[in-house]
């Protein structure tokens, strides 16, 4: 009963208060809905959690170790994980934990780069064919078709092929695989606002095409796009790891975590922890980055 | 529907042609001198003799304009001819009939294992009447596809090979050696498998003819099994073909994982030594069995479910 009072009090204050005062209302409205969501939620927290985790390591390492992680003991190689080295150590001796944690950088690095030529390229073509129009959506559409009937993974190859070896060229060849998905949503987005009375009315009153485009059609069909852009993110992780496991990656030293599983490879049978690690660390990004993504696709907007 | 069946065969074959076109482009076009990249990966320790560049060039037609060669090629494409290996020297499609039993094998099996594991795991989520067990079971797709393909398949090998000594680590040998590859596939592919097929069973759990079925008295698993699966698998056949081309990409992982000789492995290596004719002989084929299964697909459904009328509108490849 008292709630509903409050509520009642809250609006009518709202009603009362000057239009200046109104956006603070429901700012204030909107950070305790954004607390009760996550409380609601310890996997999604956690995910989040999981993600700052990886961007603090991939800008600022050093916060999280204190090791070097190129230059080892050889005296304490193949420590096994305890106190003194979290992800135990490797061949040479080095801090496993200090590996991945610098590591971090390298692989942001390519899935950044690799998400970002998905997202403008993609975004880009899709915003033009569904904007445009006509025989131009037509041209743009089949090209996208054929990107699409090449799977992913010999697309990239194939430009790996041709552009050679190296951690951007490999985030490049990952970034061009995914184009063809985000041009399609991009396009069926801006086709559905295309259609909407706003935009009708816009034009109707005589806004160019240019207005149109950057006040009413961009704003309202990058949504989906962003939310395809988080699971892209994971996505691309997974795919940079499995090029650079394949070896066209990083050169050998850099700590990148797909190199460092394919180098925790020969030592399997007696050093676990070189491969299970890192490789836990991927896993564990890439499933919050997805839970990101999901919280953001639905559950979120539906509750607005 | 000949009309339809006649559009979407074409509609194939000209995605294919295109798909040839764009990697014949990729290879060709973008920066780094092939033919000089070929000289030194079948050079002999790193001397690269002028002559042998010469000879390479007249072998591949680099000495004539991009659109004559592309002619060429593609002329040659057509007759079923890819050229040749340069690091075995052998014809590319050879090369891929050899190694293509062991993939097959391999992807079926995965493919298998996936899709049986996959719907099992749907069918007990969807059955079970426990809040937790199904909280459980419908938790561990998303795990599925986030985990890299390779690193599940090294903890099965430190598992079974290294710990329990159960199954061989690596190589072809027999059924044995099947066991751990196909699991390893059949993770990402069950996990896919499973998310759709419960989603779609969950849809179809609240149609009326199941309430219907309920109402007379039929037990959960005879709902389950004649009623809600048989219409829950049909939408979940749209994504075979999104499956198919993710059990061949996987298979290039898993084979240089085990160390089993295919089409995987073939891909790898010719990668490294950027052998150009067979990354694109292999880079078509790829997307041939793509390009046939999604038609497969799109041809078989109209026949499996009645309720789809088949406008000749003109619509590509869903993948």
């Amino acid at each position: 009963m008292s709630s509903i009072l409050d509520k009642g009090v809250t609006a009518e204050a709202a009603l009362r208060t000057s239009d200046a005062a109104a956006p603070a209302v429901r700012r204030r409205d909107g950070g305790a809905r954004a607390v009760r969501f996550l409380l609601r939620r310890p996997g999604l927290v956690l995910s989040i959690l999981v993600i700052a985790a990886v961007v603090l390591a991939s800008f600022w390492p050093g916060l999280l170790t204190s090791r070097d992680p190129l230059t080892g003991v050889p005296a304490q190689s193949f420590r096994a994980p305890g106190g003194a080295h979290w992800f135990g150590t490797d061949e040479l001796g080095r801090d496993l934990y200090a590996r991945v944690v610098h590591g971090a950088a390298l692989s942001m690095k390519a899935t950044l780069i690799a998400v970002a030529v998905a997202f403008a390229a993609g975004g880009l073509l899709g915003l033009l064919a569904g904007f445009a129009g006509r025989w131009i959506d037509d041209v743009l559409m089949r090209f996208v078709d054929v990107l699409l009937s090449i799977p992913a993974l010999f697309l990239s190859l194939a430009l790996v092929t041709a552009l050679g070896y190296g951690t951007v060229k490999v985030a490049v060849a990952v970034g061009v695989a995914g184009v063809a998905t985000f041009a399609r949503v991009m396009r069926s987005e801006v086709l559905r606002v295309r259609q909407a009375v706003y935009v009708e009315a816009a034009r109707s009153c005589g806004t160019r095409w240019y207005g149109v485009l950057g006040r009413h059609v961009l704003p309202n069909a990058t949504g989906p796009v962003l939310v395809l852009a988080t699971l892209d993110f994971g996505t691309s992780v997974l795919a940079v790891s499995s090029l650079s496991f394949l070896g066209y990656g990083a050169a050998p030293p850099a700590p990148e975590w797909g190199t460092l599983i394919s180098d925790g490879r020969n030592y399997l049978a007696n050093a676990w922890w070189m491969t299970a690690l890192p490789g836990l660390t991927i896993a564990a990004t890439v499933l919050a980055t997805n839970r990101i993504a999901r919280a953001l696709d639905g559950e979120w907007a539906g509750r607005r | 529907m000949r009309r339809y069946v006649v559009l979407r065969l074409l509609q194939a074959a000209m995605v294919l042609w295109a798909a040839y076109t764009l990697s014949f482009l990729i290879l060709d076009v973008l920066p780094g001198d092939p033919v000089s990249a070929m000289a030194v990966s079948s050079a002999d320790q790193g001397v690269v003799d002028p002559a042998r560049i010469e000879h390479l060039k007249s072998e591949y037609g680099y000495d004539k304009p991009l659109p004559l060669r592309y002619a060429g090629y593609l002329g040659a494409a057509l007759h079923g001819d890819f050229g040749d290996s340069v690091s075995t020297g052998r014809p590319v499609t050879s090369v891929i009939a050899d190694a293509l039993p062991q993939t097959v094998q391999l992807t079926g099996a995965g493919l298998l294992a996936g899709v049986a594991a996959g719907g099992g795991l749907a069918m007990a989520a969807t059955c079970t009447s426990a809040r937790w067990l199904r909280q459980l079971l419908l938790s561990l797709p998303p795990l599925g596809v986030s985990v890299p393909t390779f690193w599940a398949g090294l903890m099965l090998v430190e598992v079974f090979s290294f710990r329990a000594r159960l199954l061989p680590a690596f190589g072809n040998d027999g059924l044995r050696g099947l066991v751990l590859p196909a699991v390893t596939l059949a993770i990402p592919t069950g996990a896919i498998v499973a998310q759709v097929l419960s989603k779609s069973l969950l849809t179809v759990l609240d149609e009326p003819y199941v309430q219907t079925a309920r109402a007379k008295g039929a037990g959960r698993a005879r709902i389950h099994l004649r009623h809600a699966l048989r219409n829950a698998s049909l939408p979940a056949l749209t994504v075979i073909g999104l499956l198919v081309g993710q059990l061949i990409a996987n298979a290039v992982v898993v084979e240089t994982v085990f160390s089993r000789n295919g089409l995987g492995r073939v891909t790898a290596a010719a990668v490294a030594v950027q052998d150009l004719p067979l990354v694109q002989g292999v880079v078509v084929f790829a997307s041939l069995v793509f390009v046939l299964v999604n038609l497969i697909v799109d041809l078989v459904y109209p026949l499996l479910d009645p309720r789809i009328v088949v406008a000749g509108g003109r619509h590509w490849s869903s993948a």
